[in-house]
């Protein structure tokens, strides 16, 4: 085994799994405070993705566009939750998920009809573009550690608002107990709506990041989306701490699994059952994992401490 | 099941029976194979109600026993076994199967961990799908309509059809036995109270993942049906999407009524089918932005339309909803 290529894909599955703990923290929150299914938050990624690329194709500036998409997403996320989410709290589940299912397809066809139905790609500007030899010999892409960067900062920052600031205390009281929130005169539909756009916008955030990466489309958000239901599971349901160690072992066993594993397999077995085993074992590896660590603890590595 | 019931539902199979020869009528075969996956969409809609609807479990994979039931078809032919006679029972082996290793680990969680850890499962096996080659890849593959040989000829329309027919009406009879034995009434009451039935004695977990496993495997039956009627097996009808378009074909028609999901399957794809024209007839091209009209019909379905096409017809002792 390469010790460099190694090294390349634990950073590949470390800027994986802060993408997946960007999108995975909104929904945990969302869930652990308004005890709410949102199978749309998918869509807020794809949302950020496409008000970012668009922003930055008019403002002609990479870095302005991206600043001025976050409270542009922020809005839409207080949007959706003014209009939409607040009539579903008090539903059970299953008209939640239903809703909000109802609410992707929606999404994905007005992005189709303002953006149209083709993959948008945008570029990154020239001091982004480059490499950087992280150790000599090793070169990797400057974004990518951007996007580690960034998702590293606002895990902290995060960790910050919920663990010391007024905002983080209402957070946690209003997982514990929403109703008695409201009953000590916090406005809990204000409260509720800032958490949901919060979460928007770091939904947003991975989008962002992600449209230079890959391509920006409709739909983009679902696969992450699920992806994200499996690091909640992993971690614990409304845990932040669970959230973000579930989504870099998440991201790191995915990436790493898929490159090491069809090589790990042929010690074992002939090359051609490798060849074909290989990549389908990879592709299922994380939702064993979840499987097995379920088995173990059935309500995730941090459970909650809430009933 | 009271006399109303009784006949809604005697008269939505009645329907059914009709569209051959209706179709024969107005030189429309099309219909046929329309309406054939209408009620194969039907079976599988309601094998997900005896567990979403009685059993209180929000299962959010179901359509991935669906392609279970497809694969082992398309597989089998793939290795050149067309016998029905075999691909039939070795669907729903499979199919019984995964959903009884699925359920025992999603059932130990509850709630929402179980929509997820469910769509979870079946994703998994959408991404093994696409992942082996051998079978086509997300590309899919082909396969051949099944063989009973001294039996039926599926090659024939109408005879498939009448297949079809015939297990939606078995599926219906044995469901409707199931839920009012008194296996059902305990699943029904682990629906309502499952501590207070734990605490007078009853293994709540077994019943429910007995529930669970009956209705994967009478989803894989609807699959494999599902691959006869396409010729053609993909990643596709696994897809988590499908999983959803299945449970709001159930909340239309009327959660917890046997009649109601195949009410819903028939609104949710005649929708599907028709939607697009009625709203070119509107605006020229808007037929295939469809989903904007559809998302927010879908929401207004779950906020107003308590119990759903079914509360319509049966107003008396229908569905809990």
């Amino acid at each position: 085994m390469d010790p460099l290529l190694l090294l390349e894909q634990a950073f590949n599955g470390m800027q994986f799994g802060v993408m997946l703990f960007l999108i995975a923290s909104g929904l945990t929150l969302v869930f652990g405070i308004m005890d709410m299914v949102n199978l749309a938050h998918g869509s807020l990624v794809m949302i950020g993705a496409y008000l970012a690329t668009t922003l930055v194709a008019w403002t002609d500036s990479f870095l302005l566009g991206m600043i001025l998409a976050i409270p542009a997403t922020f809005a839409v996320g207080a949007l959706v939750e003014i209009i939409a989410l607040r009539t579903l709290y008090r539903r059970n589940h299953l008209d939640q998920v239903l809703a909000t299912f109802g609410l992707i397809l929606f999404f994905n066809e007005i992005v189709r009809i303002v953006w149209g139905p083709i993959s948008l790609y945008s570029g990154l500007p020239d001091y982004l573009s480059g490499q950087v030899e992280i150790i000599p010999g090793a070169p990797y892409p400057m974004f990518r550690l951007v996007i580690i960067a960034v998702g590293l900062l606002v895990a902290a920052a995060i960790y910050v608002i919920v663990a010391h600031t007024r905002l983080g205390m209402l957070i946690r009281a209003g997982a514990s107990n929403n109703e008695m929130v409201g009953a000590l005169g916090v406005n809990i539909k204000s409260l509720f709506t800032l958490v949901f756009a919060l979460g928007a916008v770091f939904a947003g955030l991975a989008g962002m990041m992600l449209g230079p990466l890959t391509s920006v489309e409709p739909g983009m958000g679902e696969p992450l989306l699920i992806l994200a239901f499996v690091v909640i599971i992993i971690g614990g349901i409304g845990s932040i701490r669970g959230a973000f160690i579930a989504a870099i072992v998440v991201g790191m066993v995915d990436t790493v699994g898929r490159v090491f594993l069809p090589g790990l397999l042929r010690v074992f077995v002939s090359d051609a059952a490798a060849d074909t085993a290989g990549p389908a074992l990879a592709s299922m590896l994380i939702y064993i994992l979840m499987a097995a660590i379920l088995v173990v603890r059935p309500r995730g590595l941090f459970p909650a401490k809430t009933g | 099941m009271n006399r109303r019931q009784l006949w809604l539902s005697l008269i939505t199979l009645g329907m059914f029976a009709l569209v051959p020869p209706l179709t024969e009528i107005i030189d429309q075969p099309f219909y046929v194979d329309m309406m054939a996956r209408v009620m194969i969409l039907a079976i599988a809609a309601v094998s997900l109600d005896v567990i979403l609807g009685y059993g209180g479990m929000v299962s959010f994979g179901h359509a991935a026993y669906m392609g279970i039931g497809a694969y082992s078809v398309g597989i089998l032919s793939y290795y050149g076994i067309d016998n029905g006679f075999i691909q039939f029972p070795l669907a729903m082996a499979a199919s019984a199967f995964i959903g009884l290793a699925f359920g025992a680990m999603s059932l130990r969680t509850s709630g929402v961990y179980f929509i997820m850890i469910t769509l979870a499962f079946a994703q998994m096996l959408y991404f093994l799908g696409i992942s082996l080659e051998e079978f086509g890849g997300d590309d899919g593959m082909s396969s051949m309509r099944s063989e009973f040989a001294g039996a039926i000829d599926l090659n024939s329309p109408i005879q498939f059809y009448y297949l079809v027919f015939a297990v939606l009406a078995m599926v219906l009879f044995m469901m409707h036995r199931l839920v009012k034995s008194r296996f059902g009434m305990v699943l029904q009451a682990a629906r309502s109270n499952e501590k207070r039935l734990q605490a007078v004695g009853f293994p709540t977990y077994r019943y429910k993942l007995v529930a669970f496993t009956i209705a994967g495997t009478i989803c894989g039956l609807a699959g494999a049906l599902f691959a006869n009627l396409n010729e053609f097996v993909s990643p596709d009808v696994m897809h988590w999407t499908h999983s959803g378009e299945i449970m709001v074909m159930v909340i239309m028609g009327g959660i917890g009524t046997l009649i109601g999901p195949v009410l819903g399957a028939t609104a949710f794809l005649l929708l599907e089918e028709y939607l697009p024209e009625w709203m070119e007839l509107l605006m020229t091209n808007a037929g295939e932005h469809w989903a904007i009209v559809m998302g927010p019909i879908l929401i207004a379905i779950v906020l107003f339309g308590r119990g759903g096409i079914h509360a319509l017809f049966a107003r008396k002792g229908s569905g809990h909803g």
